[in-house]
């Protein structure tokens, strides 16, 4: 029994070693599994770790990472823990009723419209988007990529099946976002669920893309990312932000969340406010004067 | 009082059902801006935090504002967590936001920003928590202590809503423990 030897491990020592071992983690799963996190906020990152530790009740983040060195098959339910942000129907309804009025009039001006939302989580946004397209009448000419890096997330983004209880406040950001029928037009209820009409997916392609590693794959008239951008540093932040610019066309649209800050990304500058408070943003970088 | 303590480098400050009659009592009794930045989560129900702010700032004189995502807050500022998000602090003392899951039942949570503020802060931190009607704060506040800060918990008896303090001095216990009017001295005290 050597436990009484020496100082007794006090609580600020633990906080010194769940750093080092979130470190390790991190370095654990970039170099075994090539997930990256190392360009991640801190101190989130660390409290979804320790989430992880008590949702998989393993002892400490050092047994984590033992066990996902070794279990491959751990990785995809590691990574939709880190990944999930929450999100609802039509957040935020003013962005999407500034989005209806004032984006998508310029969108109907192309013959074809792509789309990117990244970061789609479980897809909340994703449908909310196809179907004030639909109501404009440009859904057809549509191509929405819902991309995300956690495949996980992605199945149950393409579901489209969200808790019943989430409908009425569903319902009234609809209704606040300038919906023009009712919510339940586009599900339908059973049990304790509502699943949406998969015709709001026709035009959707669900695509596993990294923000971290992972480079341009369209032409982009539009990139929603809303809340994904608050868990990166300033150095990912600014990587990501390069990435939407060079995807979107000169003229095309980058929304962000509603108290996201962009003013210490030098890739930003090619961002111009359309209106600064909902956090929406013209691109243009490379426009003709 | 420990005449060897480094100087504070911050004030967090957490509040629940009553918290704006609260801080504006905490606040106005000021008699000058701390030198220290002093951070606010404060569960208002309210979708825009704005307004709250300019509430606060008239009524105590101080300078009071939304803290900005990767801001690094300034001394003698008051900032106020956004609605629907919670506020840390980063290791390098700038702010961080993040839409993980409510803590107990609150987004923007206490324990979030009391937690993240306590490892970034450590034994230059002091925690302030008021009225509430939520266990929200206790958590954050046991980080605080564990991590070498200070903590102040308003009196349940005197609180307008008596649960969060008194769920704070059950899990946590505090340094200080008075009505909310003797607060303000208190933080001048501590803050030189």
């Amino acid at each position: 029994m050597a436990a009484e030897i020496g100082p007794p491990a006090n609580r600020s020592g633990r906080a010194e070693i769940d750093d080092i071992e979130v470190d390790a983690f991190v370095q654990a799963m970039a170099r075994r599994h090539g997930y990256d996190f190392s360009g991640y906020a801190p101190s989130s990152l660390k409290r979804r770790v320790l989430q992880l530790v008590q949702t998989l009740d393993v002892a400490h983040v050092g047994e984590l990472t033992a066990r996902v060195l070794r279990d491959d098959a751990m990785v995809p339910q590691v990574i939709a823990k880190l990944s999930v942000p929450v999100s609802e129907m039509f957040r935020n309804p003013a962005v999407f009723r500034k989005l209806r009025d004032e984006v998508f009039p310029v969108l109907a001006s192309y013959p074809h419209i792509n789309i990117w939302q990244a970061g789609c989580a479980h897809g909340q946004e994703v449908y909310s988007l196809a179907i004030l397209l639909k109501e404009a009448g440009l859904y057809e000419r549509c191509q929405i990529y819902a991309t995300d890096f956690s495949d996980e997330a992605l199945v149950r983004a393409q579901e489209g099946i969200f808790p019943i209880r989430d409908a009425r406040l569903y319902s009234e950001n609809y209704r606040a976002a300038g919906g023009r029928h009712t919510l339940s037009d586009y599900y339908h209820a059973r049990y304790d669920f509502m699943k949406l009409d998969a015709r709001l997916k026709e035009r959707v392609t669900f695509a596993n893309h990294n923000l971290v590693c992972d480079g341009v794959f369209c032409e982009a008239q539009l990139i929603l990312c809303r809340n994904v951008l608050i868990y990166f540093s300033d150095a990912l932040q600014d990587r990501v932000l390069g990435l939407f610019r060079d995807s979107l066309g000169r003229g095309g649209f980058l929304c962000l969340g509603n108290r996201e800050s962009i003013r210490f990304a030098p890739s930003a500058r090619g961002f111009v406010p359309l209106d600064a408070e909902l956090r929406l943003y013209r691109n243009n970088a490379g426009a003709a004067a | 009082m420990n005449a060897v303590a480094s100087p504070l480098l911050a004030v967090v400050v957490g509040c629940s059902a009553g918290g704006l009659a609260a801080l504006q009592l905490l606040l106005g009794g000021l008699r000058r801006p701390l030198q220290v930045p002093m951070v606010v989560v404060c569960h208002s129900g309210s979708e825009d935090m704005r307004l709250f702010c300019e509430l606060l700032a008239t009524r105590s004189g101080l300078p009071v504002r939304e803290a900005e995502e990767r801001q690094l807050p300034e001394p003698g500022q008051v900032y106020v967590a956004p609605s629907g998000y919670h506020l840390l602090v980063e290791r390098d003392g700038r702010f961080a936001l993040s839409v993980d899951p409510r803590v107990a039942f609150s987004r923007p949570s206490i324990d979030v920003l009391f937690e993240s503020a306590a490892e970034t802060w450590r034994g230059r931190l002091l925690a302030v928590l008021l009225t509430g009607a939520n266990s929200d704060g206790a958590r954050g506040c046991q980080r605080v202590r564990e991590l070498g800060g200070r903590v102040v918990v308003e009196d349940p008896r005197t609180a307008q809503v008596p649960t969060m303090p008194a769920a704070a001095l059950e899990l946590a216990g505090a340094d200080h423990c008075l009505p909310l009017a003797d607060i303000p001295s208190l933080l001048e005290t501590l803050c030189p």
